[in-house]
């Protein structure tokens, strides 16, 4: 989203076919509603802002919190890459992207360095994002004492009064079993010294995305109506011990079977006829344009 | 930052019955009141008895009404009354589970022991109840998680006090729990597979895991077998001659507070009718209740 996207005047007259809808789906009052609360969940960064969440046309737990934000937020201006586990192509991104596509008309593409809102679901996009863009993250579940907490008001007052110890005990105890914290994805960080966030289910591998980060990042829960944000230079610290510091995913001696990369999030993939055990790059639009990159590169020397 | 590392504290004084009489009490209660309910016009007011202290027009319940009293360091107050009494609002007033609806608390440890705790904010609060006081309960299952394992139920105490190092934690809780007699082997399993005496050690145990000078036991020996309930107490008594930590007592069995306490308050619908030293409370009661309780309990 440009900054001047957001004074623009709502466009109820959509010079696209389907004119049945209001522009971008959700009609103007519940935009509304979306970005005040969006408004209030930047400046209390970490803090869970509740939320009218309305019906989509896809099911609740299918993204419906991130498209909420990325609907109420894109103007006509707007770019759209949508991301689902760190593919373009998969069958619910192209149902959100051709639902966004369909309500607003504006363009979307694949390419995170052009894109204006970036929606994704279980990754941050490999390539460093800037000051002009905004990460809509979507989430499953945002609270993260949920699972040593299952009362709401519960875990308000623990927030509240920063008790955070429930949480550290998960922790304890995955060391105590396992011999080292074993949250894989959605781990834990604590948010400008203040709220303790579930940063939705990313590979820890993006935690360090988030820190200092150039970019907004929104995050928005459908079911659980809950929207949260990590704005743009705010301290994003995963939890650790003294002695058992995070870390992310390691990928040593390991790479991309199509792009060669060494230094991305990295998907297993078994070879059908082999059996054999491969990598590939888990962000596909930035795999596509390593390999341009690299193509191009060998095309200029040639030429 | 380093764990308080031994459970003793050398710093402390003497019990009660040795100090100076010009020592300052580590706790201090003034007029706290606590009702269940809104209220009404009709309520009565505080100085009129009725039954269950329970208004008839709006149901609600003055638990607790104008409570005064002192506690020296490495003091045991004893708390006896019949069921409804009040013993158990009153510790869980001190414990802030429950919010006074009004009074004072002052603990010299903490702000100079200037400041009336129960109007501190709940970041205070919480920062108060796991630095300087300890709490068992009754039902272990309020006190414990049940499914995780005995060390991180301490750990978790500890990481309120911003400990975050799990060797020392471990080293903690280690000691902390082999002081209650939890064999080191059985350190990580969960209290739910214990019995009820060791859940009810482990709870102290997690109580005394930041070595606070104040510790408040509501009913622990109560629903024991005699013979564990023996034992429990003797850990009470030795806890309190090696870490002359202050302590009140809440029970209904004057066994355990004539074992136990060197003062005790006689508590009845809400009100304090009768404290003093134990002795004297149990061979010689002043009021008629205190008489009543005595001999149709002992
Ligand atoms: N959460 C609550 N809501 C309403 N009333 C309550 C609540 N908790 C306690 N009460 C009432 O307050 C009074 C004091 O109860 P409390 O549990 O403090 O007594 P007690 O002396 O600990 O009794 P017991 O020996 O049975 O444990 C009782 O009348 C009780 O019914
Ligand atoms: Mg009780
Ligand atoms: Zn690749």
């Amino acid at each position: 989203m440009t900054s001047s996207s957001m004074n623009r005047p709502s466009e109820q007259h959509p010079a696209f076919p389907k004119s049945a809808y209001n522009f971008a789906f959700l009609d103007e009052g519940s935009k509304r509603e979306i970005r005040r609360k969006t408004l209030k969940a930047v400046a209390i960064p970490g803090y869970q802002v509740p939320f009218a969440s309305r019906e989509l046309p896809i099911g609740r737990g299918w993204g419906t919190g991130g498209l909420q934000l990325t609907l109420s937020l894109i103007g006509r201006a707007d770019s759209v890459k949508v991301i689902d586990q760190g593919n373009d192509d998969s069958v619910n991104a192209v149902s959100i992207r051709k639902l966004i596509e369909e309500t607003s008309g504006i363009a979307t593409t694949e390419d995170a360095a052009e894109a204006t809102v970036i929606q994704s679901r279980h990754r941050v996009p490999e390539e460093k994002l800037n000051g002009g863009q905004i990460l809509v993250l979507q989430v499953p579940q945002p609270e993260p004492l949920r699972h040593v907490e299952r009362k709401e008001q519960i875990t308000r007052r623990l927030h509240a009064e920063m008790d955070y110890s429930a949480i550290w005990l998960t922790l304890y105890e995955s060391v105590v079993k396992w011999g080292s914290i074993t949250v894989g994805a959605d781990y834990p960080v604590l948010v400008h010294d203040r709220y303790i966030m579930a940063p939705s289910p990313i590979p820890r591998w993006d935690n360090p995305k988030l820190h200092q980060a150039e970019h907004l990042t929104l995050l928005g829960a459908g079911r659980e109506k809950k929207i949260y944000a990590v704005p743009p230079y705010t301290n994003v610290v995963p939890l650790q011990f003294e002695d058992y510091p995070f870390e992310i995913e390691h990928f040593v001696g390991k790479s991309c079977r199509r792009c060669g990369s060494a230094h991305t999030f990295l998907d297993e993939v078994t070879d059908g006829e082999t059996g054999e055990i491969l990598h590939q790059c888990s962000d596909t639009a930035f795999c596509a344009k390593t390999i341009e990159r690299r193509e191009s590169h060998v095309a200029s020397i040639q030429a | 930052m380093s764990l308080p590392s031994r459970l003793d504290s050398q710093q402390r004084q003497g019990a009660a019955q040795d100090a100076a009489p010009d020592e300052r009490p580590i706790l201090q209660v003034r007029n706290l009141n606590k009702r269940f309910g809104d209220g009404c016009a009709h309520c009565l007011p505080a100085h009129v008895e009725h039954p269950g202290n329970r208004c008839p027009r709006c149901g609600s319940v003055q638990a607790c009404i104008d409570l005064n009293f002192d506690l020296y360091p490495g003091e045991i107050l004893g708390v006896v009354g019949e069921s409804g009494s009040g013993k158990s609002t009153m510790v869980r007033s001190l414990y802030f589970d429950e919010d006074a609806t009004s009074g004072e608390m002052f603990i010299s440890s903490c702000k100079n022991g200037e400041s009336n705790l129960l109007a501190e904010s709940a970041q205070q609060k919480r920062y108060i109840r796991n630095h300087v006081m300890g709490m068992v309960y009754q039902n272990p299952y309020l006190g414990l998680r049940m499914s995780y394992s005995s060390s991180g139920n301490i750990a978790e105490k500890l990481f309120a006090a911003d400990h975050f190092h799990v060797g020392r934690i471990r080293e903690r809780a280690a000691e902390l729990l082999g002081r209650v007699e939890i064999p080191l082997g059985r350190m990580d399993e969960p209290p739910k597979r214990f019995s009820g005496g060791m859940q009810q050690r482990v709870q102290i145990s997690k109580a005394l895991a930041n070595n606070p000078p104040l510790l408040l036991l509501d009913e622990v020996t109560t629903g024991l077998d005699l013979s564990v309930q023996a034992r429990v107490l003797d850990l009470i008594r030795s806890l309190r001659r090696e870490l002359k930590v202050a302590m009140v007592v809440v029970s209904h069995d004057l066994g355990v507070i004539r074992m136990l306490a060197d003062r005790t308050m006689v508590l009845r619908q809400g009100r304090i009718i009768e404290m003093g030293l134990t002795d004297q409370i149990l061979e010689d009661p002043q009021h008629a209740y205190t008489q009543l309780l005595v001999h149709s309990l002992l």
